[in-house]
């Protein structure tokens, strides 16, 4: 039996749990479904085999799922769903749950549990879900009635997508798959403790709207909450009517054109020498949808001392993300896409501006430090620069590629050089910093834009964490690049034992890497080695021609090759390491 | 500082530990913890006496908001209030410290709730101070055992904390 299509949310049919749990996400017009069977979850999958609107993707782990899911989201700005199955299955997806949970990204993750009457029994493959999960999830739900499952789906979708998104996880016991009930999906849910802020409080956003009118160095600060709350026009259009510099933060990549002159890079450990420095010394800071985390300002004692007459602006829609690590001096709580309208037609209805003298002084100061030129590299070498890697990479796909990363050295080379002009095109883990992530992201988001070139910028430690996508990328036929930075260390942790540890090169050698080239094609895909600079431009070319084949580039790159500028842990934003090119 | 919050939560399986977790994954102190239902089945209300600076406990609050069976926080020590702790000790008392003892309960309004030959069991209520103060009365040696329920707070006057 084939079951109905939407719309069907009060149909009047008694369904068993299983084809609920299906029929909600057609009504949440979920598309793809990653995830992985197993014994809690068999009537759930039998569920989707009597269907054809819900595709479903099955990966090689579960860890693969969550993150493909999450990938998804990330690319499309729509809640991503995962299935696993109870105990490992959980345990498995516990890592892309968190990574997801770090970032805010929306997620309803459905995981099977042992039959009700056998939880706590320490039954097969049983864990405690809803414990498990609680520490990094948005929220959690156990569903110990079928009558209530249509109801905590909606939820689920409800708190994922809302206020600061994030994932959650609804644990369905097998019983609760088997058993029957009327369906009803409800259109709306409401919930008297959950209720997110949305507008802004519009004396607050008046408050800003002067001080940023009085600035003489001035600073705009953009993190993910842009991204996430579809906020790069509003960012674009302040930051231009202000005529104000701007950066934004490795979760912020894309909320406003990498390519204009406004922008003056990506802020933090690895930020640019400009972009640090204006964030540390100006006078004036607006932060929007950022939270001033270790890796962005460094030191918070150092920040708010080295400069304690800067004002600061805080627009977020989480409450608790304001006057976390710093001290605020104008906090506005809303969505930032609704706060920045508010402030941008506050700021169109004032003939009021800021000094243009006082600014042209500070672009001045800018472009001295921007002089510096801090992401210089060896352009002369004969060995593969990564940093070229990757300026190669923008320009074959003429900036217009889905750009994955995995964590590391690579990451932040594909953040600082491949320019980002548009949102949701670069596609990493920023808070939680999970290795592995980037092939499944890729994944996630050729499912989402089949015709979209997407690389996935990676390193060979990296890769392996996740490596046994490559077969779910063949049964999908999903022609993704990878470009995999070949340095044969785990390049950030040489790094810092580089720098802080007496060149000590503790278990961060990789020995016994596989051939990649024999490996992709094993899995019916293409593998090249380069390892000439001369040879770079033709690879990538060459790969992207192929647009139905997965390729698989091993760039060997200069072993010793570092990440500058860089911040050392615990020091100040202005306080870096710059490269001896310099 | 020590403050006490008042909590507001959905009568749900794991409310206690969401609030519980939270505490203890962001390090924060807990010094005691009441829980239980309202007038309002569908709600139970929590009472946490926590330490901590201005903005930790601005921290705290925010935090406890943002979880999603959470429906209210309010913290009691930010306005007028009243605070008490329910105690129950055991003590040996025989021979002449039978009299003693109990002068020394009268004088801190608690009751003797059991009695053996060799031991009476007292009930007391008051602040956190005031079952100090009582203990401290006591003949250390003579304790053997204490139970306490942590605080419970309630406004004081006609404001109440509601949905």
């Amino acid at each position: 039996m084939e079951l109905k299509l939407p719309p069907t949310v009060d149909s009047g049919e008694t369904l068993t749990g299983a084809e609920i749990v299906i029929r909600c996400l057609q009504a949440e017009g979920v598309e793809h479904v990653f995830g992985y069977p197993g014994g809690a979850v068999l009537f759930i999958y039998d569920a989707i085999f009597r269907q054809k609107v819900v595709k479903h993707v099955l990966v090689r782990h579960e860890q693969g799922a969550l993150h493909a899911a999450d990938g998804y989201a990330r690319a499309t700005g729509k809640c991503g769903v995962a299935l696993v199955t109870s105990g490992p299955g959980v345990t498995n997806a516990v890592t892309g749950i968190a990574t997801a949970y770090m970032d805010s990204i929306p997620m309803v993750v459905l995981t099977g549990q042992v039959p009700t009457r056998a939880i706590g029994e320490d039954a097969f493959q049983e864990c405690d879900t809803v414990g498990i999960t609680r520490p990094c999830v948005k929220h959690n739900f156990l569903v110990r009635d079928v009558n209530e499952l249509a109801t905590t789906i909606k939820k689920a979708f409800h708190i994922a997508t809302t206020g600061r998104p994030g994932p959650v996880v609804v644990d369905i016991p097998k019983d609760v798959s088997s058993q029957s009930a009327r369906f009803h999906y409800p259109e709306k849910v409401s919930m008297r403790s959950y209720a997110p802020v949305t507008r802004g409080h519009g004396g607050q956003i008046k408050k800003a709207l002067n001080l940023l009118i009085e600035a003489r160095r001035p600073m705009i600060y953009v993190g993910g909450g842009a991204i996430l709350g579809e906020a790069s026009g509003e960012v674009t259009e302040l930051v231009r009517l202000l005529g104000f510099p701007v950066t934004n933060t490795l979760m912020g990549l894309g909320s406003y054109p990498a390519n204009d002159r406004q922008f003056v890079g990506m802020p933090g450990m690895h930020g640019t020498y400009e972009a640090n420095n204006a964030m540390q010394t100006c006078d004036v800071l607006l932060a929007v949808g950022a939270r001033f985390d270790d890796r962005v300002i460094g030191n918070p004692a150092h920040f708010s001392a080295g400069n304690p007459t800067r004002k600061i602006v805080h627009i977020d829609v989480d409450p608790s993300s304001i006057s976390k690590r710093v001290r605020v001096d104008v906090p506005i709580v809303g969505h930032v896409k609704d706060v920045l309208q508010d402030l941008i037609a506050q700021l169109k209805a004032t003939s009021q501006r800021p000094d243009p003298a006082a600014i042209a002084a500070w672009w001045a100061q800018i472009a001295e430090w921007r002089a510096k030129d801090c992401l210089k590299y060896n352009r002369k070498s004969d060995l593969i620069k990564p940093q070229y890697v990757v300026e190669k990479l923008y320009e074959v796909t003429r900036g217009d590629a889905y750009i994955t990363s995995d964590v590391g050295q690579h990451q932040m080379w594909a953040a600082q050089f491949y320019r980002f002009d548009k949102p949701r095109r670069w596609i990493n883990s920023g808070g939680l910093g999970t290795m592995g992530v980037g092939l499944p992201y890729a994944m996630g988001v050729k499912m989402a834009f089949p015709d979209a070139e997407v690389a996935c910028v990676t390193g060979e430690a990296s890769i392996q964490m996740c490596i046994q996508e490559l077969s779910t990328c063949k049964q999908y036929h999903l022609p993704v690049k990878i470009v995999n930075l070949n340095n044969r260390y785990m390049g950030m942790v040489r790094q810092w034992q580089e720098f802080f540890h007496g060149n000590r090169y503790s278990e961060s050698y990789m020995d016994a890497l596989p051939d990649f080239v024999k490996l992709a094609e094993s899995y019916g895909h293409v593998g090249m080695r380069i390892d000439k600079p001369a040879d770079v431009e033709g690879a990538l070319k060459e790969a992207f021609a192929m647009k139905d084949r997965l390729v698989f580039l091993d760039f060997v790159t200069d072993q010793t090759e570092n990440v500058f500028p860089m911040v050392p842990g615990g020091k100040g934003m202005s306080e870096m390491i710059l490269s001896e090119e310099l | 500082m020590r403050h006490i919050l008042s909590i507001l939560v959905e009568n749900e399986a794991g409310a206690l530990s969401r609030v519980a977790g939270l505490f203890s994954a962001r390090g924060y102190n807990i010094e005691t913890l009441t829980v239980a239902p309202t007038e309002d089945t569908t709600m139970s209300r929590m009472t946490i006496v926590t330490t901590g600076s201005d903005e930790i406990v601005e921290q705290i609050t925010k935090q406890l908001n943002k979880l999603v069976d959470v429906v209210k926080v309010v913290d009691l020590s930010e306005g007028k209030h009243i605070e008490r702790e329910l105690m129950l000790v055991k003590v040996r008392a025989a021979g002449k410290d039978r009299e003693e003892i109990k002068r020394t309960a009268d004088i801190f309004r608690g009751r003797i709730i059991d009695v053996t030959d060799k031991s009476y069991t007292i009930e007391l209520t008051g602040t956190t101070e005031k079952l100090d103060a009582f203990l401290e009365a006591l003949d250390r040696s003579a304790i053997l055992e204490t139970v306490r329920t942590g605080v419970s707070g309630i406004g004081r006057g006609e404001w109440v904390l509601k949905v």
